[in-house]
C-alpha cells in the first residue's frame, strides 16, 4: 500500500503528542487519510511515549506495521523503534543530545542529525523550542509543504499571538531548511490529495455523536481512556448546550444520568471497566425502571487497575452480564471514529425507542487514537425533539403497560395527571410494588412473570433494530476473520495487504455484539470457509458469546492480551500460516 | 419499531391541577412506625405550598422509609439503596422547574450513600432531603446503622456498637449545607414547618427526622425522644450563626435539640451552571444545529 508513516518518540513531558499531532494534521490537511497512534504510559513525566502518524491516499484503519521517519528525542527511542523502520527510512535526532551509531540501524536506514537545540537557542533559552526545529525537519522529509506546517503550528496556538508563536514558526523553518540541505524528501511522501479531512479521536467522535443524537447531559468520573469524552464535551458545554457534570464517583455519575433521563433529558455516562464495575447495580435500575440511558465503556487492559493506558477487549463478559437478574440491553461496538460517531447517534435513538440502557463498547485503541473522516461522512440527523412534545394518553395511565414490543408509553415529571412511581423493585403496570405484601401471592406471581416477559421482549425488537453483522469483502474468500470493535481496524488493513499478496480474505464484523439474531449469525458463520476469531482478550469472549448464541464454535483463534493493539502483520501471518486450533 | 402507543398524541389536558395528596397505595409500615408522621408532614407541607402534584418528584433509595414515594400522589423515583441524592440531582438538572424531594433512611443516606450526601451539600443543589433516622436498619430486620449509638445491641452487634455514630446535623454543617434542620415525627406540626421551609429554601435543605422504628429499635423510641427533645425556636438559638449551630449539634443526652440549626444563602448549583440559564434542560433545543464550526475544529 502506498503510505508514509512518521514516528516520534521520547519521554513523557517532552511534547511528543504535540509534535505527532502536528504531523498528523499536516497529512489530514493535505487531504490524506491518517491513522495516528498515541502510545503513552501511566506517568506524567518520564517513561517512554511515542506517537505515530500514518498517512495514505486511501483509508487507513490501523497504525500499520512500520515507519519511514523516526524523530527520536531520546536515545531509547532509537533502540526501541529502529527495528520497525522500513528500508529508506530516516532517523532524525540532535547529536548535541545523544549520539546514534549509524551501524546499529537496519540496512538502508539513514541518519539525519539536526541541531535542534542550537536552533532553539537562536530564539529563547527554553529548550522545548527544539521540538519546532525537529518538527520542521520531519515535515520536510515527510513531504509536507512549509506553508502548511506553519498553518498547522499557528492554529495549534489558537488565538494566541506573540513571540512564542513567532519562535515556533522561525524554528520550524530553520529545521525545514536544514533538512532541505542535508537530506531528501522520502520516496514514500505522498503530497496533496484533495480537500482537508477531519482528524478526530474515537472519543471526540463519540462526544460529537452524542450531541448530534440529542445528548444534553453527561455525568462522568475521570478514568482513562474515557476521560477525553468529558474533556471535549466540557469544552463545548456552553456552545452546544450540554450540562457536563464531573461526579464524585461512577456510582453518582450513572445515577445522575438516570435522574436526568427520567426528567426527560437524553443522558449519557462514560467510563472504563473499573468505573463500569461500580455502575453495575445502576445499569439494572435503568433496565428495571425502563429509563433510557447511554453508557460508554472504553476498555483498557485489566484486570483491576491493569494497564491504564493500554488497550484490550476484555470487558465484553462484564458488559453482557453486568447487573443482577435479567434486563434488556444492547452493546454497540464501533471500530473507527466515523463508526463511533454514528454508533453514538444510534445508541441514543435505541435507548429512547426501547427505554433501556444501551452500551457503547470502545477501548483505548479506538478512544485515544486519531483517524480521518470526510466532512460529508458526518451525517447530522435532524435535531431530536424535546421529549415533552409527546404526551401519552391520559385517562387510566399505565407507565409500565404491557405491550407487544415491551415498550410502554412514557410520561415525564411535570406532565399533569400522569404521575407514577418508577420503581427499582418489581412493580405492576401502574408502577405499584409487587415486591413486598404482594410477593408470592398467586395472582402477583403471574404478574411478576408478565412484567419480566414484557421487559425481556424488548430484546427481540432490539435484535432487529441494532445494526446487523456485516460480511466485508468477497463472499467466497478462503479465510474469514470474525471480529468486533477496534480490532476490526487491523483486520481491514491486513485484508488489504493479503489482497496485494494474492491471498484473498474477508471480514465478518459485528457493529452490535449484542443482541444477535442467532439463526442469521449461524448461517454467516457456516458460510465461512475458514473462520478465524480475532479479538484482544485472553479467553476469546466474543467467540464464546457466538458459540452460546449459535452453537457454532470457532476453533481457529488469534487472541492478544499484551496491552497492544493488533498489528496488521500479525493477522497477515496467521492467514499465511494455516489453521491453528485453540492457540493464543 | 417500538409500539406506537409510546408516541401517542396528547389527550385533552386535565382541567384541575391537584396538589399532592395520598395515593391509592396504603403505607405498608408496621403500625406505629415513625415514618407515618413523616409522610403526613411531607403531604401537609406540599399542600401548604400548593405545589401541583405533577411538579413534585419524590426520590428514594431502599429501606422501609424509602417506600414513602409510593404513598403520595406526586411523581416518584424509588431507586436503589443509597443513591437517592445523585438521582435527585440528575432530575433537578434535567428539569429545574420541578420540586425535588429526596427521602430515605439513615442507612441509605449516612451509610452506603454518605459520599453523595457530602457532595450534594457542598454543591448546594436546590432540593430537599428528608431522612427518616431511626438509628437502625429496619428493612433488613435490625442491624446497626451509622447513627446507632455506642453500645446499642443489635443483630449485627450482639455485644454492642463499638463505633462513634455519625451526627448528620454536624456532617451537614461541615459539608456546606445551606439549610440544616432536625425534626421529630412525634411532632408533626413542627415537622411540617421544617419541611415546608426547607422546600421553600433556595438551595440544599436537609431535614434529619427522628422517626422511631417501633419494631427493631427499643432504645430510641417515641418516649425516648418525647422526654428529651426541645425546640431551638423557643430557646434563643440564632440559626444564622454557624458557631451556635455547631454548639447545638453537639448536644445529645438529657436534652436533644430539634428545629432549624442553620440557614444561609449561597448561589445554587443550578444558578451557577450557565447552561441552565437558558431554561430547564429538558425543554432546551437538542442536536448539532450548526455543525459547521464544530467540524471546522477537526480540520
Ligand atoms: C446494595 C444494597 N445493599 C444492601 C441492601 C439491603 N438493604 C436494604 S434496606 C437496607 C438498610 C435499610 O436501613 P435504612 O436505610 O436505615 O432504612 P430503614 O429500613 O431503617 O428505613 C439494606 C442494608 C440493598 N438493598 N442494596
Ligand atoms: S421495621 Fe421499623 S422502620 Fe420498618 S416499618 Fe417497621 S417500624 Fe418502621
Ligand atoms: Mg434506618
Amino acid at each position: 500500500m502506498e503510505e508514509i508513516s512518521v514516528r516520534v518518540g521520547g519521554q513523557a513531558g517532552d511534547g511528543i503528542a504535540s509534535i505527532g499531532e502536528a504531523v498528523a494534521r499536516g497529512f489530514s490537511r493535505s487531504g490524506l487519510h491518517v491513522f495516528a497512534l498515541n502510545a503513552y504510559q501511566s506517568v506524567i513525566r518520564g517513561g517512554h511515549v511515542w506517537f505515530q502518524a500514518r498517512a495514505s491516499g486511501s483509508r487507513l484503519y490501523s497504525q500499520g506495521d512500520a515507519a519511514d521517519v523516526l524523530y527520536a528525542l531520546d536515545k531509547a527511542t532509537v533502540e526501541i523503534h529502529s527495528a520497525q523502520l522500513r528500508p529508506g527510512a530516516v532517523v532524525i535526532h540532535d547529536p548535541e543530545k545523544f549520539a546514534v551509531d549509524a551501524s546499529q540501524l537496519p540496512p538502508q536506514v539513514t541518519l539525519l542529525p539536526v541541531p535542534t537545540l542550537e536552533i532553539a537557542r537562536k530564539y529563547t533559552s527554553q529548550s522545548i523550542l527544539q521540538n519546532a526545529g525537529g518538527l520542521g525537519a520531519v515535515a520536510y522529509v515527510a513531504g509536507l509543504p512549509l506553508d502548511l506546517l506553519h498553518q498547522v503550528l499557528a492554529d495549534s496556538f489558537g488565538k494566541k499571538k506573540g513571540e512564542v508563536v513567532d519562535w515556533n514558526l522561525g524554528a520550524s523553518t530553520d529545521g525545514y531548511k536544514f533538512a532541505e540541505q542535508h537530506a531528501s524528501v522520502s520516496a514514500r511522501a505522498l503530497g496533496r490529495r484533495g480537500s482537508p479531512k477531519l482528524l478526530m479521536t474515537g472519543n471526540q467522535a463519540i462526544a460529537l455523536g452524542a450531541v448530534a443524537g440529542g445528548c444534553k447531559f453527561l455525568a462522568q468520573y475521570p478514568m482513562t481512556p474515557a476521560s477525553t469524552i468529558m474533556h471535549w464535551l466540557a469544552a463545548h458545554a456552553r456552545s452546544l448546550g450540554v450540562v457536563v457534570k464531573q461526579a464524585e464517583d461512577e456510582l453518582a455519575a450513572i445515577h445522575m444520568a438516570i435522574g436526568a433521563s427520567f426528567a426527560g433529558v437524553r443522558s449519557m455516562t462514560a467510563t472504563s471497566g473499573g468505573g463500569f464495575s461500580l455502575m453495575v447495580e445502576a445499569l439494572g435500575m435503568a433496565g428495571m425502571t425502563e429509563t433510557p440511558l447511554v453508557v460508554v465503556e472504553s476498555q483498557r487492559s485489566g484486570p483491576s487497575t491493569g494497564l491504564p493506558t493500554k488497550t484490550e477487549q476484555g470487558d465484553l463478559n462484564l458488559m453482557l452480564g453486568a447487573g443482577q437478574g435479567e434486563f434488556p440491553r444492547a452493546i454497540l461496538a464501533p471500530s473507527h471514529p466515523i463508526e463511533a460517531y454514528s454508533a453514538t447517534v444510534d445508541a441514543f435513538r435505541l435507548a429512547e425507542e426501547w427505554q433501556t440502557p444501551i452500551l457503547l463498547a470502545s477501548d483505548f485503541h479506538l478512544s485515544e487514537n486519531f483517524a480521518t473522516v470526510d466532512r460529508e461522512e458526518v451525517s447530522v440527523p435532524s435535531a431530536p425533539p424535546s421529549l415533552f412534545t409527546v404526551t401519552p394518553n391520559g385517562g387510566d395511565y399505565l407507565r409500565y403497560q404491557i405491550t407487544e414490543s415491551g415498550v410502554s408509553p412514557r410520561a415525564l415529571p411535570g406532565q399533569p395527571g400522569l404521575q407514577f412511581i418508577a420503581g427499582s423493585d418489581e412493580h405492576d403496570e401502574r408502577g405499584h410494588l409487587i415486591s413486598d405484601v404482594r410477593a408470592g401471592i398467586p395472582v402477583w406471581i403471574s404478574e411478576r412473570q408478565r412484567m419480566m416477559d414484557k421487559r425481556m421482549h424488548k430484546l427481540d425488537g432490539l435484535a432487529r433494530s441494532v445494526p446487523p453483522p456485516v460480511l466485508e469483502g468477497a463472499a467466497d474468500a478462503p479465510i474469514t476473520f470474525v471480529t468486533w470493535g477496534s480490532t476490526i481496524g487491523a483486520v481491514r488493513d491486513a485484508i488489504a495487504e493479503l489482497a496485494e499478496r494474492g491471498r484473498p480474505a474477508n471480514l465478518l464484523r459485528f457493529p452490535a455484539v449484542y443482541p444477535l439474531e442467532p439463526a442469521k449469525v449461524r448461517s454467516l458463520l457456516e458460510g465461512a470457509k475458514r473462520p478465524v476469531l480475532v479479538e484482544a482478550n485472553y479467553s476469546g469472549q466474543f467467540g464464546r458469546l457466538l458459540r452460546a448464541e449459535t452453537g457454532f464454535e470457532i476453533t481457529d483463534r488469534l487472541l492478544k492480551y499484551d496491552g497492544e493493539p493488533f498489528s496488521p502483520h500479525e493477522i497477515v501471518a496467521r492467514a499465511m500460516e494455516g489453521p491453528s486450533h485453540g492457540g493464543q | 419499531m417500538a409500539d406506537s402507543s409510546a408516541r401517542a398524541v396528547p389527550s385533552s389536558p386535565p382541567t384541575a391541577l391537584p396538589v399532592v395528596g395520598k395515593s391509592e397505595t396504603k403505607p405498608t409500615w408496621c403500625p406505629g412506625c415513625g415514618d407515618f408522621g413523616v409522610v403526613a408532614a411531607i403531604e401537609m407541607a406540599l399542600k401548604r405550598l400548593a405545589i401541583p402534584s405533577h411538579d413534585v418528584v419524590l426520590v428514594s433509595g431502599i429501606g422501609c422509609s424509602s417506600n414513602l414515594p409510593h404513598f403520595l400522589s406526586s411523581y416518584g423515583f424509588h431507586g436503589v439503596h443509597g443513591r437517592v441524592l445523585p438521582v435527585a440531582e440528575g432530575i433537578r438538572w434535567g428539569n429545574h422547574g420541578l420540586t425535588v424531594i429526596g427521602t430515605g433512611g439513615d442507612g441509605d443516606g449516612f451509610g452506603i450513600g454518605v459520599g453523595h450526601f457530602v457532595h450534594t451539600m457542598r454543591r448546594n443543589v436546590d432540593l430537599t432531603y428528608v431522612t427518616m433516622d431511626n438509628q437502625i436498619y429496619g428493612l433488613t430486620t435490625g442491624q446497626a446503622s451509622p447513627t446507632s449509638t455506642m453500645g446499642h445491641l443489635t443483630k449485627s452487634t450482639p455485644t454492642g456498637v463499638i463505633e462513634t455514630p455519625i451526627d448528620p446535623v454536624a456532617l451537614a454543617l461541615a459539608s456546606g449545607a445551606t439549610y440544616v434542620a432536625r425534626g421529630f415525627s412525634g411532632d408533626v406540626k413542627h415537622l411540617v414547618d421544617l419541611i415546608a421551609n426547607g422546600i421553600r429554601h433556595k438551595g440544599f435543605a436537609f431535614d434529619d427526622v427522628f422517626s422511631p422504628c417501633v419494631t427493631y429499635n427499643k432504645i430510641n423510641t417515641f418516649d425516648f425522644f418525647r422526654q428529651r427533645v426541645y425546640k431551638l425556636e423557643s430557646s434563643g438559638h440564632d440559626p444564622s450563626d454557624i458557631v451556635q449551630a455547631w454548639q447545638r449539634s453537639l448536644e445529645w443526652g438529657e436534652k436533644i435539640p430539634i428545629g432549624l440549626f442553620y440557614r444561609t444563602e449561597r448561589p445554587t448549583y443550578e444558578e451557577l451552571e450557565e447552561v441552565l440559564h437558558a431554561g430547564p434542560l429538558a425543554l432546551q433545543p437538542t442536536g448539532l444545529r450548526d455543525p459547521g464550526p464544530v467540524l471546522d475544529e477537526f480540520v
